[in-house]
Parts: C-alpha cells; structure tokens; sequence
C-alpha cells in the first residue's frame, strides 16, 4: 500500500448563498483544492453528498460535478453515507490512491440544505434510519439525538448546563473564523433559555440548515513534496436503531472506527493535537469525545464544561467552530473538517492556530452513530 | 407515497409481529434477514404489549407528514419480554413522561397522504388503562 | 311476525368498548357561542390520530381477548359507523388485519345512522345463527361530525363498542329475540361529500326517535311476553341525555334499569356506537340471569330491539379497563383543541 497525502484543500463559506447552485459551490470548493495543490491533473472524483437526491432532486453527481469542474470524461461517482458522506468519500479515495490505481483523486463534499422548506430537510437528515420502522415513528435525527441526552443525564448525572456547553465551546473557535456559517460568541445562558427542539435538546444546542463545499485533492505521498500524509482512514458501521443497540450510550461504529485508526496510524489519544468531531447536537459531541477515547464515558460532559476542550485546553477541539458554528452542510461536511485539519497541520489557522500541530483528527458521523469515519493526519 | 411499502408491513406494524432466531432465540424487530448468530432461519414472534419507557423525546418540529400532530412523544421502550422498539406515546401530556413508565399497546393513524391519499396505521403505546 | 329467533342459539362471546380520553365540556360550546344549551354535561372527543377504525380496533381487541376465540376462527368483521375515514375502502378490512381474523373472514361496513353498529350486530346474529359462521363480529363506532355552532356540536362524539357473536352455550349473554322497526323517515342525513349532516330539528324527536324506538320496544314486549319489570336493565339510544329517560317512561321503564347504560351525559352521543357502548356499560355490572332491553335508533329511520339474558361466564370474561375506567380517563380540551382534534383546522 502506498503512503497517501492531501495535496490540496478548498472550501466555500458555510452559509446560504441564495444565488448559488450545488454545481457553483462544488466548482469553488473544487477548484481550488487544486489551485491550492498547483496541479490540476485528476483520475478520480469522488462527490460527497446526502440528501441532493431529495432537495434538488439531482442524481448521477458524480457526471454532473465532473463536468462541473470542467472534466468531463473523467471517472467519478457519488458516495453517499448519510451524514458521514464527506467523510467516507475521503475513506474511498485514500483507498483509491493507496491502493495504486489512482495518482490523483479529487474528493469533493456539497450540500444545499436552503433550497427547500425546514420539514422537507427534517425529512432528510432522518433518512439514514431505518424507514419503514424508526422514521415511521415520526422521529426527527435531532430526537434521537435528545433521546440519548436523556439517557445519558439519568446515567451519568451530568446536567444539560454541562451538556449544552458543547455548543458554547464550538461558537467560542468561530469567532474571526471567515468560512464559519455563524461567527458569534455564543452564552451558556443563551443556550439554555433557547426554545426546546426536541426536548431535552434546545435550539441552540444544534447545528443548523447550511450550504457549503469542501474538497481535497488526495495523491501518493512520494509525488507531493509539502504534503499532510494521512495516517489513517476508517469507516465503521453500527445497528442503525438504538432499538437495536445493546448499550445504546456507547457509539459503537466510534469505538470501532477509532481503534482502528489509532493503530494504522500508531498514535493514541494523547498524541493528537487537534480534534474535529461531530457536534450536530451537544450530546453528540460529548458522545463522540468519549467514544474516541478522550475522556472516560460518562464525564464528557463535564470535560467539556471545564474546558478541556477549548484552544487552550487538553484536547483543542472543533477549532473553526464544528457543526453548530462553522456549519453542518452534511454532505460536506466530513471534508470541512478534514480541510481545518490540513489547515492547522500547515500552521495557517492564525489567530485558531493550536501551536506545533502534528496530529489531527477528524471523525464524521451519520445520524446518532450508524456510520462512524475516522481520519488521522499527519504533518511530515 | 408508497401503497405496496405501507401494505406489506401490516401485519408487524398492526399486530407487533417480529421473529424469533430458530437458532439462538434471538428476537428480532423488526424482521431482520440475518440474525446477529449468523442465522437465517426464524419463526414469527408476536411482541409483549406492555412495556416502560427508557427514554424519550418531544418533537416539535416533525418530518412531513408529522406535521399535523406535534407536539409528539417518541420514545424507546423496552417491552416486558425485553424487546426494545421505538414508538410514539399517546394519551399524555409530554411534560407527564417519566422513565419507567409502564404503557401499553394502542393502535392509531400514524400519517397521512394528504386528504386524499392512503391512511397509514400502525401500533403506538399509552400510559395503561386501568 | 317472524319469529324474531335464531335457528341456532347466539350469543356474546367477547365484548369490548372504548372511549378516547379528550373532552369538551357543553359550557365550552355555550362559551364559544354565547349560548346555554346543555343536552349533556360534556362530550368525548378523538386524539389527533383516531378515527373510526382505530376506535374499532380498540373494541375488537377487547371483545377477543376477552372471548378467548382464536381470531382466526372469526369469520365476520362487521363495522357500522357514519364517520367512516374512507368513502370507498371497507373500515372493517383494517379492524380484521389487526386482530388476526384474515384472510377466511367477510367483511363490510354498515351504514344506517345512529343504529350501523346494531345493525352490525344484527347481521352477526344472523350468521351465526345459521350455522353459517361460528363467530361474527359487530362492531357501533363514531367520530360524529357536528357543525360548529349547530346544536349537534353539543353531543356528536366519539367512541364504540365490539361485540363478538357465538354459541349461546359459550356466551356471557344469550339473545332471546330481536326485532327491527323501519320506515322512511328523513330527520336527518348526510349528502355525500358534505361535511356535516341536517337535521329537522324538532321534527327529530316524536316522529322519529320516540316513534321508532317505542315501535320497536313494544313490539318486541309483545312477541316475547315480556313485561317491563321482567328486565333488569335496559338501553335506549342516547342521542342526549333526556331522550333515553323519556322514551324509558314512554315503554314503562324506570331510571334503575337504564342507569348503568346511560352514559350520554358523560361521553356524548356517540352515534353508531351509542346503544353499543351503553350495552357495554350495563353488561359491565351486570350478572347472571339478568335479562337486558336494548333498542337502537337510527336516523332515516329505525330501530332495532334486542333482548338478551346474562350468562355465568360474564364474571370471568369482563377483566381490562371497563366503560366506566375509560370515561374517568379524560383530559378537557378547549374549543379550539377540539376543532384541531376533529380536524376542522386546516393546517
């Protein structure tokens, strides 16, 4: 297998230009990933996406993004893997570059969230559950989401003040963040007097509609001199209902996709300097910290109130915001946080920037764990 | 909406049938093709009809088709022969869900299609009746 | 007259009824309209997703498992209703689904008013009584439409009860006779696709209700040799509260023996599932040996007459929530939450 390294990022700002189209923002992000590698060459593309199928009604991406960057001709296919798409895009095309039949693969994650009605995107984020029987419940992915936070509280003891500072920390590494879809400080108090979403979950405790692209160009480490090397790219899966789950606080795919990640990669927690996790609520990220094996099961929460997490703290996380600031435009989103990854492995996150970055992490998951992928990257 | 998907789940959905492993005994809901054993073997298993809540949620901001009834509770219960199935509970206020909570088996409207289009029915639960 | 008996001797095996937990209160509507009317203190009103067939599902649940009778020895689902959800798609198809009584089952709904649901059970009867099936089941239910601001926004109600026919010998109540008391009465109807039904006011009561009800009592009384004070209980249709008592006196019956199925005042008029739910009420308390009066009335109009004699087996096969349990289970809504409930909000 050969060694794999990101030649190059691009990325739009999160947020919801009215005027742009999923091809528009595909392209920029595209675009100058390759720009930023100073080669334009591509075998491969990979589209990541969700829920395009429902809200453009676009199928057959990976033709249309190929032509869309000006390549028609070249393979290329949509993967998709709910909320996780970006993320095991990445996964697909390390494989592809690592495995020798590809130099050069393009991986590229787009959503359009705004282009339809809140209920009509309500729909889709719970699409990666089980239809017949756990959407037919009328549940949403944000009550999923609640539905552990209250298991998790009754478990653990922790409160949702605690819980809900996940949010508070997130908003905190937006702040002066250009791409971010929301720049603003955000108060604990704010967060808890927000109205309820799914209760116990509040508004402010999740991320929000958002469009965005971002996108890498992956090749074989030996050919890119000055670049990011991926130490490991996992993909894991898990029972999609909780139903199903044996233990239904521990993310299972998380575990599993993490262990894995963390052994190709030689690393443990402690060597990671930065960390990008999945925050589309609070108790997502408070679950996806433990499960990484950041701290304890059971004490993420209060980890997180005590700010471990910050900047400055044990484990900088989700330094540009994460989902509920910077954006979850969730097709895309796994390659925003690998792209802030990169970004902060070159020592070019400026006023964000963790000093003497060597380690990043990066974890996207679909839904409430259903599918869990792990990215290690390396500065070399 | 889909007529053949809404008919050919009636019966699990009308009268909470899933199946039982022939190997292991495992019990399944819904139906599953492979058991967690490996087995592809199974025989219908008719689901207890009470059970208590685990955990719940409120939804106030419903996917279509769900729109007409928030706010609504949905929540995880596990039934008294230890099967776990997520499911609305009815006939209660949401502020009056409390874990543990023993409910029972109703059947109600679960969505649907418009004025015109197909009723959609299937098994809630509700605080017990006595 | 025919002989108003089965070649077989029928009875109930399983009965159920139910009740949905909402309710509106007659001060609620005199709020809304700056009216005082009070044809019955309040009035039982569906969750946002009940209709007809899911409070017929309740009551056939009930009624089997009570009986004991393996569903899939049911060979009829009858569901007389006047609300039914679909115009064209039989209602009992779904009840018959969900109580495991497909595929070797008939099934059709029934459609005759206030009297569907006795007319449901009538048709059982007759079934079994034929030898024809070994168990039927009639079902009376109603989600009511009233208008709003119509004196119907009183008392149109909702809720049901089953009944599952068999074997006299296996019964908690065995038919003795029955009668059914028709003509061409138009007091009140639905065009079809029309919302709401019209009534003729007081032209609803002698010539219609007290006519056809008392028309069918005494003839029954008369064929059977029955006297008033042969019965311990019996049931009027209740479209209010008054009526039922009135129409009690006319046929020489006392508030003691329709009391226990008098639960209008409390739950409404619950159209086809009316006598129905009142036959439950009353079978609810009552015990073996004692024989009941039930006489239906539907608009249009007629009424059908049952006599029926409780069994021992009654004390055994009564057990889950009773008539009375679902009635204190209730919650008020406001005119407004009821509008939503029964749909009259377009949202």
């Amino acid at each position: 297998m050969r060694k794999v390294a990101i030649a190059g990022i691009g990325f739009t700002k999160v947020g919801e230009p009215w005027e742009r189209n999923i091809k528009d923002l595909f392209a920029e992000a595209a675009l100058a990933a390759m720009k930023d590698a100073a080669h334009t060459e591509v075998d491969q593309l990979y589209v990541a996406n969700m829920m395009g199928a429902h809200l453009q009604g676009q199928l057959g991406m990976g033709a249309i993004m190929a032509e869309a960057i000006g390549k028609p001709g070249i393979s290329a296919a949509r993967i998709e893997a709910g909320q996780a798409s970006g993320g095991v895009a990445f996964n697909e095309g390390v494989k592809a570059v690592a495995s020798g039949l590809n130099d050069w693969v393009l991986v590229g994650g787009v959503e359009k969230m705004s282009d339809l009605l809140p209920e009509a995107v309500t729909t889709a984020l719970v699409g990666t559950e089980e239809q017949e029987y756990t959407s037919y419940t009328g549940v949403t992915k944000t009550g999923l989401s609640a539905i552990l936070h209250r298991l998790y509280s009754r478990e653990y003891g922790a409160t949702p003040e605690e819980i809900g500072w996940f949010a508070v920390r997130s908003h905190d590494n937006a702040v002066g963040v250009a791409h971010a879809q929301y720049s603003f400080k955000l108060s604990i108090e704010r967060v808890m007097t927000s109205p309820m979403e799914a209760d116990p979950i509040r508004m402010m405790e999740c991320a929000a509609v958002a469009d965005g692209a971002a996108a890498v160009l992956l090749g074989p480490a030996e050919k890119i001199a000055t670049g990011i090397e991926v130490a490991a790219s996992t993909v894991a899966t898990d029972y999609t209902s909780l139903a199903s789950r044996r233990h239904p606080l521990t993310l299972e795919a998380v575990k599993k996709a993490a262990n894995g990640a963390y052994e190709a990669a030689k690393v443990k927690p402690k060597d990671v300097d930065v960390l990008e996790v999945t925050d589309d609520t609070t108790i997502d990220g408070v679950l996806s910290l433990e499960d990484l094996g950041f701290v304890e099961k059971g004490k993420g929460a209060k980890f997180v109130a005590q700010g471990h997490t910050a900047r400055t703290g044990e484990i900088p996380t989700n330094n540009f915001g994460g989902l509920k600031a910077r954006g979850n435009p969730v097709g895309a989103t796994g390659l925003y946080q690998i792209v802030e990854t990169v970004i902060q492995l070159r020592g070019k996150a400026g006023a964000n920037q963790i000093t003497g970055a060597e380690v990043g992490m990066a974890q996207s998951m679909a839904s409430v764990g259903s599918t869990c992928s792990i990215a290690i990257l390396r500065r070399v | 909406m889909s007529v053949p998907r809404y008919w050919r789940e009636e019966k699990p959905r009308y009268r909470l049938i899933g199946e039982e492993c022939a190997k292991c005994g495992a019990k399944h809901y819904p139906r599953t093709p492979v058991c967690s054993c490996g087995s592809t073997e199974f025989k219908p298993y008719k689901l207890a009809e009470t059970g208590k809540v685990e955990s719940w949620t409120v939804i106030r901001n419903a996917p279509l088709g769900y729109e007409r009834f928030t706010p609504y509770v949905v929540a995880l219960i596990e039934l008294d022969d230890g099967v776990r199935v997520m499911s609305q509970v009815v006939d209660v206020e949401p502020e009056a869900v409390k874990s543990g909570m023993k409910v029972e088996y109703t059947f109600r409207k679960v969505t649907e299609d418009g004025q015109a289009g197909l009723i959609q029915y299937g098994f809630k639960f509700r605080p017990i009746v006595d | 007259m025919n002989k108003l008996k089965t070649l077989i001797r029928v009875g109930i095996v399983g009965y159920g009824a139910y009740v949905p937990m909402y309710r509106l209160k007659a001060a609620e509507v005199n709020r809304m309209w700056s009216t005082s009317g009070e044809p019955v203190e309040e009035k039982a009103v569906v969750a946002l997703d009940e209709d007809t067939i899911t409070i017929s599902v309740e009551c056939a649940r009930q009624a089997v498992r009570r009986s004991g009778v393996d569903p899939a020895n049911i060979g009829a689902v009858y569901v007389g209703t006047e609300s039914k959800p679909y115009a064209v798609k039989p209602s009992g198809t779904i009840v018959a689904e969900v109580i495991g009584a497909t595929p070797s089952v008939s099934t059709a709904d029934y459609e005759f008013a206030c009297k569907a649901g006795t007319e449901a059970m009538q048709t059982c009867i007759g079934l079994v009584g034929s030898g024809m099936q070994k168990y039927a089941m009639g079902i009376g239910a109603d989600t009511a439409q009233g208008k709003p601001g119509d004196a119907l926004e009183y008392t149109a109600a909702c809720g049901g009860a089953a009944y599952l026919f068999g074997p006299a010998e296996e019964s908690v109540a065995e038919l003795e006779a029955s009668y059914s008391y028709v003509t061409d009465t138009p007091d009140f109807w639905r065009r079809s696709k029309e919302m709401y039904p019209r009534h003729g006011n007081r032209f609803t009561g002698d010539p219609a209700y007290f006519k056809h009800i008392t028309g069918a009592g005494k003839a029954l009384l008369a064929e059977t040799g029955y006297k008033p004070t042969d019965f311990k209980w019996a049931i009027f249709h209740q479209p209010n509260a008054k009526f039922p008592i009135n129409v009690a006196k006319m046929l020489g019956f006392g508030m003691d023996q329709i009391n226990p199925g008098l639960v209008s005042p409390v739950v409404g008029n619950t159209y086809a599932g009316s006598s129905p739910l009142g036959l439950a009420a009353t079978l609810d308390v009552a015990e073996s040996g004692d024989r009941i009066l039930m006489v239906s009335y539907g608009s249009g109009a007629g009424s059908d007459a049952f006599v029926w004699k409780v069994r021992p087996p009654i004390k055994h096969r009564r057990s889950g929530p009773k008539v009375k349990n679902y009635i204190e289970r209730k919650r008020y809504v406001d005119y407004a939450t009821y509008l939503r409930h029964r749909g009259q909000i377009i949202v």
